[in-house]
């Protein structure tokens, strides 16, 4: 399948689909079915539309049908506006960017359209920064070698610029003759491959050749990716609207889910099948008693025949009665809960950072609850952990080591020295850190020079040149000219040996102006330049200086220089025009070829530029590793650097009390062996020390393909590992591994390398920094500095799964609370399924008078975060997942079972005789379990504020108020029955003994366990109450980090068995 | 902190729980169960026969003691067991709109069947089994030592007044003054009471009280009042016509009930009781907790804390 494009002509050709961009995920005709058909893909709102189907049903249904039609109805409407909302938020991002003015070409003139309007075969020219509005095919650029720049990190999320060539054919057009340029382009269908595209081209006269040219990918230029350092370019395009390869390659994110998410889903199916049982046992029983004892019942008037469904009836109708077992409103309570605790995180002042201005951002709402309870913090290091902020620290130059302790080399005097005195191997070595890099001069108005890089290193390197009177001043694709001690000297720039990251390297042929030299500039790192130094010189002072320079965590670079031979560079520069236009294997070759030319280096020395840490960092990462957090370092770093970043932000502890164990082997037999070796020094070594492991991303390969399983038991025993010279990828794989185990990981990086990882971990964080926004954009949660991660995750993760925990577990309470007083009142009712409660009641039970105390909780902090920062260690209750599981959920189970039998039998025997009418005992009933529910909702409530009280005791009071008000509607049943029971001083009497035998063994049990078995939680709440939360006298502090930490590893040994069902499955299988 | 709650609780739930139950004594309770001792020996066998056959007279008299002195007004009830008015299929069977408005009459819907047309296919008002299974057994009383002779007027003969005994609620709003009773009870099968067709609904007051159903199988309704004092160790005769079928099925006792009313309503010992159990509860729990504390104090690291 082809597609033919006509260049510049709108007559003929098929039509394409113009350059509308659409990301909405609905039309304003198929929003309605769509979206209900999307909401009823999940099993609790089919579970509630059968139960609403099953009420309309007259003959079984116990309540009137808008008890579930109407909740239903509600939580429908919700969840279809918040949709309908975030699609018409992408409708505005696309109208905004489909009718951004481009520059076309249309009927030979050139001219401004909306970018939606662009058709197929248009001309579009583009300016320096411009983003690509659809795919095009280069014909034309500013630079006279017909090269152009692209950004290409909104598609692929790689940061470094990448070259485009315009192809051979159009090579000689002049600009004039752009514009009306004709001719036909053969390229495939649209696909979502960003790396290929095979096509063909050919012009029609006038331009004289016409044979076909082959077009590869980087003819392209792609939409959403951005031209850079081009002054123009202009293409044909090729592809547009939605058919572009960026938007047949968007995908739809798979929604994350919570482990509290799956928990409670795990939850309610427990009660679903509990439901099922009660309905079956309590049908069974119906239909026994109604054939035995029913029909004698004459006043019940029991046909003797009944239909054939006739068996059917009771269970249905206890189906009904039953199914508020599982609340309909918990779905929506959650992500109402989830949606205010991201405002809360979007909020935070104390995660704004002041610096750069950027406040903490939540784009995904939905998973806070994870926060708490996350396990592995992979991080990225350059930029999250350190500044990435460069700074040229120290060199050594011909065997003399500048800058100390005590200052940087820019200050060393010695080196200034040197430079006065036009030293030969200084000045060398600062050309090559002034000439061998790929940064762009820019010159302000007033003469200032300013450098463009997209490598901070270079930026580094270049400006400690200029400091050292080795100005670069101007550059472009051809010539360089440096500025050193006020004397120019002019370069011509012959060839570029780009950096790849298999390299390791980058070079630069350059003629000398004066001279006429060749001269080859290399730079690179040292395991990639020592190899190829001439044979004669002497490394070894290098190797020390290197090995120095990264024990002090600093990055190293070695320079280093050749002169060519004339004919030697000629030949050579044959070679490599071949292999640069080769169309296959391309990168290769030229490799080959790089190799070839980069032999024999003199080196000159090494630099190293300290990447600062950022603040905060190690007591950051001391918190989250006290808090039971396992923080993993992976980056593309250099292993010794890594090592010495690790140490100083305290990832590992240094050699007496922690152990660092290096898995690495020249042959992957040796990998293997000492992976194994790791291993069982990990399972022998006692738990005190700190064992970290430390690999490269060449050994992560082999040990992957050959031992994935030993190196999961490992994964599962270290609580540290620094991972260096990962690539995107491998990073992606290691959160891979880890949450194929089962353990919950948050990803946390600054750069386009590091967005793989962030998707795929259960919490990506970005953090908005230097290397750009890619990683805050495709992450869950954005923060400015890698210190606020710790208030993310101990104060909004911990809170958050806090209240979620209550929340949810508090719904299903309140329903069973209500739905076992129905099944307890089937029991006097001869099994037949009466509602105690009328349908108002019902309605109203669920979704106000207990939706809306359960809100406060939303405010609710157990401790408060001075506390919790304190003895982060308290993370461990809800990393466990003790908040939420199946034994805290049968506690509440028990505690609905106990007080639905207090307020039911107490109901019964105060309300029996001559006050037994049905209006009247069930509004009792239902007073019961209000005055109960607002003291469960105080007795869980640990922070009291205006807003809770109001929420609880002002929810207690309106459902006086609206009963009394439904009480004075005459047409109702319950007419004058809520004033009646007012009036009665029995009534009020009856709620107090209600309310006391229900909340006395409560509060009992509470206070028992508070002092004979306290939780960590406990008994950090007592020292808040009695000290404070901020003063803690010295003593106390010690005895309850000692008391804690007792607890704690008790915890810790359960850990395992507690902890798993809540993730995965599989983990039993593994361990 | 939860130490003096749990006394305080049993400090304030002691003496209330007391103040209930002497209030609950004040209260003065004759129950009459007649179901089977209205039911001639020789028909103790086959009592469904016996309340079915419309031919015997099913007058029955008997004698009550008054243990203690009652004063007016003195409530009488009637109550029944194993009846469940609340059963689903019964309960539901009513149609308020036919009992508030004339005309609703014909809205008798799925609901108030089998009861819901009579056999010329007209709607039955009131419809539905509530009111068909209406209850029609009545009661008369006299008292029995103090026979009126000549001259001697003696006290009043004790009327019942069965006015007054549904709620206001139901008189003005619930029940209709312009609805009457239409082809009520002329099926084949005779449920319980018939109504006085000529009286619009707003006044049949045994209907009221029958249709606002009870939410247990053993409830009692008011029967009437009776304004007049009685005194410790009067004997007064009831006259009950037991026509009502409560022998069909098992334990569908019958009781006509006196009482008296204090302040918490009628006598019910429950409030009272629980209250003095809870309240000592609280005693014994607050005292067991404190002993607990001394025996066995806390950890030592614990008490560090505090």
């Amino acid at each position: 399948m082809k597609r033919f494009v006509y260049v510049n002509d709108e007559s003929c050709g098929e039509s394409y689909c113009d350059n509308r961009v659409s990301n909405t995920k609905y039309t304003l005709w198929n929003f309605l079915p769509k979206n209900l058909l999307e909401q009823f893909r999940r099993f609790m709102n089919q579970y509630f539309l059968l139960i609403a189907c099953l009420q309309l049903w007259s003959r079984i249904t116990p309540v009137s049908p808008v008890t579930t039609w109407g909740p239903l109805a509600i939580i429908f409407i919700v969840s279809a506006s918040k949709e309908a909302w975030d699609d018409y938020n992408r409708y505005l991002s696309d109208k905004k960017a489909n009718e951004r003015k481009v520059w076309v070409v249309k009927d030979g003139i050139r001219g401004q359209i909306k970018a939606q309007e662009i058709h197929v075969g248009n001309i579009v020219w583009l300016h320096e920064n411009d983003e690509i509005p659809c795919d095009l095919v280069l014909i034309g650029t500013s630079d006279p070698q017909g090269i152009c720049y692209v950004e290409t990190a909104a598609l692929d999320g790689e940061t470094d610029l990448k070259t485009r060539i315009i192809p051979s054919i159009c090579a000689n057009l002049s600009s004039d003759q752009l514009g009306k340029v004709k001719g036909v382009l053969e390229c495939p269908n649209p696909d979502n491959d960003i790396r290929r595209f095979d096509a063909n081209m050919r012009l029609f006269p006038p331009i004289i050749d016409n044979e076909k040219c082959p077009l590869a990918i980087n003819n392209t230029l792609l939409q959403s990716c951005y031209l850079r350092y081009t002054e123009w370019a202009c293409g044909v395009a090729i592809y547009t609207g939605n058919e572009t390869k960026s938007g047949m390659s968007r995908g739809t994110a798979e929604p994350k889910l919570t482990a509290a998410d799956s928990m409670i889903d795990k939850l309610t199916v427990a009660i679903f099948v509990f439901q099922i049982v009660v309905v079956l046992v309590l049908g069974f029983a119906g239909n026994i008693w109604k054939d035995s004892n029913g029909r004698k019942h004459w006043y019940l008037m029991y046909p003797a025949e009944g239909p054939w469904y006739d068996f059917l009836v009771i269970p249905l109708r206890f189906e009904l009665l039953c199914s508020i077992m599982i609340p309909i409103s918990i779905k929506v309570t959650l992500d109402l809960a989830k949606g205010v605790y991201a405002k809360f995180i979007d909020c935070d002042e104390q995660m704004f950072d002041r610096e750069t201005s950027t406040p903490a951002h939540s784009a995904n709402t939905a998973i806070s609850e994870d926060l708490g309870q996350v396990e592995y913090i992979l991080s990225d290091k350059t930029g999250t952990l350190t500044e990435n902020i460069m700074i040229f620290r120290r060199c050594c130059i011909n065997n003399t080591q500048y800058g100390d302790d005590s200052g940087d080399a820019l200050k060393d005097t010695r080196l200034l020295n040197a430079v006065s005195s036009n030293e030969p191997d200084v000045v060398k070595f600062l050309m090559v850190m002034a000439l061998c890099n790929t940064v762009v001069p820019i010159k302000s108005n007033d003469g200032a020079i300013s450098y463009k890089a997209q490598s901070q290193d270079e930026e580094a390197l270049v400006n400690a040149a200029s400091n050292l009177n080795m100005v670069l001043t101007s550059k472009d694709s051809s010539s360089a000219e440096i500025c050193f001690n006020s004397s120019k000297f002019q370069y011509e720039l012959l060839d570029v040996l780009e950096f790849t990251s298999d390299r390791k390297r980058m070079s630069v042929v350059v003629k000398e102006g004066g001279s006429g030299k060749f001269l080859l500039l290399s730079k690179g790192a040292d395991e990639a330049i020592f190899p190829r130094s001439n044979p004669g010189q002497q490394t070894k002072t290098y190797l020390e200086a290197v090995e120095m320079y990264s024990h002090l965590g600093l990055r190293t670079l070695c320079l280093g220089w050749r002169e060519l031979e004339e004919g030697e560079y000629k030949e050579w520069s044959k070679k490599f025009q071949e292999a640069s236009c080769s169309l296959d294997n391309r990168e290769c070759k030229i490799a080959e070829v790089c190799h070839s030319l980069e032999q024999g280096i003199n080196i000159l020395g090494v630099t190293a530029i300290e990447d600062r840490l950022q603040d905060g960092v190690p007591e950051t990462i001391k918190l989250l590793r006290s808090a039971g957090i396992n923080v993993w370092m992976l980056t593309g770093d250099k292993q010794n650097t890594a090592i010495q970043i690790a140490l100083l932000c305290n990832l590992i502890t240094p050699e007496s009390n922690g152990q660092l164990l290096s898995i690495n082997g020249k042959t992957e037999d040796e990998i293997l062996r000492s992976l194994e070796r790791a291993l069982v020094i990990m399972k022998t070594t006692p738990e005190r020390k700190d064992l970290a492991f430390v690999l490269d991303g060449w050994t992560l390969e082999i040990i992957l393909k050959h031992s994935m399983e030993s190196f999961t038991r490992l994964a599962m025993l270290s609580r540290t590992a620094i991972c260096c010279r990962m690539t995107p990828l491998q990073k992606a794989q290691l959160v891979g591994i880890l949450k194929t185990v089962g353990y919950l990981t948050l990803a946390i990086g600054d750069g386009g390398n590091d967005v793989r990882m962030i998707q795929e971990a259960n919490i990506g964080v970005g953090i908005s920094g230097r290397e750009g926004l890619q990683a805050a954009r495709a992450a869950d949660y954005s923060i400015g500095k890698f210190k606020f991660l710790k208030r993310l995750i101990l104060v909004h993760g911990r809170y958050s799964y806090n209240r979620t925990a209550f929340i949810s577990q508090y719904s299903f309470y309140k329903s069973l609370l209500i739905c076992f007083i129905q099944i307890l009142f089937s029991f006097v009712t001869g099994l037949s399924g009466t509602s105690l409660f009328n349908s108002i009641s019902l309605m109203a039970y669920n979704v106000f008078y207990t939706s809306l105390p359960v809100m406060t909780i939303l405010f609710d902090k157990d401790m408060s975060e001075t506390t919790v920062l304190q003895y982060p260690q308290i993370l461990l209750y809800s990393q466990a997942g003790r908040l939420l599981n199946p034994s805290t959920f049968a506690g509440w189970f028990g505690r609905s079972l106990y007080h639905a039998l207090v307020v039911f039998l107490i109901t019964v025997h105060t309300n029996a005789y001559e006050q037994s009418n049905m209006e009247e005992i069930s509004m009792v009933a239902l007073s019961g379990c209000i005055w109960l529910q607002a003291f469960v909702v105080t007795l869980d409530t640990n922070s009291f504020t205006y807003l809770q009280v109001i929420l609880i005791w002002g929810n207690f009071v309106a459902f006086y108020i609206i009963n009394l008000i439904l009480s004075s509607v005459p047409t109702l049943q319950m007419y004058t029955v809520m004033w009646r029971l007012c009036s009665q001083p029995s009534y009020w009497i009856t709620m107090a003994l209600i309310v006391t035998i229900g909340m006395g063994p409560v509060l009992a049990l509470r206070y028992l366990r508070n002092v004979y078995r306290p939780s960590a939680i406990d008994v950090l709440q007592q020292i808040e109450q009695t000290n404070g939360p901020t003063q803690t006298s010295r003593n106390v502090e010690s005895a309850t980090r000692i008391y804690l930490d007792q607890l704690l590893t008790d915890l810790r040994r359960n850990k395992g068995s507690i902890h798993q069902p809540l993730l995965s499955d599989s983990v039993a299988s593994i361990r | 902190m939860v130490i003096p709650v749990l006394a305080f609780v049993g400090l304030i739930f002691i003496p209330i729980g007391l103040a209930c139950i002497v209030s609950s004594n004040k209260v003065v309770e004759v129950v009459y169960r007649y179901d089977t001792k209205c039911v001639p020996g020789n028909m103790l066998h086959n009592k469904v026969a016996y309340i079915q056959n419309a031919s015997i007279d099913k007058t029955c008299t008997r004698t009550l003691k008054i243990p203690r002195d009652m004063k007016r007004p003195i409530y009488i009830y009637y109550q029944l067991d194993k009846f469940y008015q609340n059963h689903r299929r019964y309960s539901t069977s009513r149609s308020d709109a036919q009992l508030r408005e004339p005309k609703a009459a014909g809205d008798v819907a799925e609901f108030c069947k089998p009861e819901a047309f009579a056999a010329n296919g007209r709607p039955i008002v009131p419809c539905g089994l509530i009111a068909w299974s209406l209850f029609n057994d009545t009661y008369s009383f006299a008292r029995r030592n103090r026979l009126p002779r000549d001259g001697d007027h003696g006290p009043p003969p004790l009327t019942v007044s069965k006015r007054g005994i549904s709620w206001p609620s139901e008189r003005g709003h619930l029940f209709g003054k312009n609805v009457f009773p239409r082809n009520f009870q002329n099926g084949s099968l005779v449920g319980g009471g018939q109504l006085d067709p000529r009286k619009p609904l707003s006044e049949q007051e045994d209907l009221m009280v029958w249709m606002r159903t009870a939410a247990l199988p053993r409830f009692r309704k008011l029967y009437g009042r009776m304004e007049a004092d009685l005194v410790a160790g009067e004997l007064i005769t009831v006259t009950v016509r037991n026509s009502y079928n409560s022998y069909s099925y098992a334990g569908g006792e019958k009781a006509v009930v006196l009482s008296t009313a204090g302040w918490l309503g009628g006598r019910n010992g429950f409030l009272g009781r629980a209250y003095v159990v809870v309240g000592m509860a609280c005693f014994l729990l607050a005292l067991l907790l404190t002993l607990l504390c001394l025996v066995f104090p806390m950890k030592e690291e614990h008490l560090l804390l505090r």
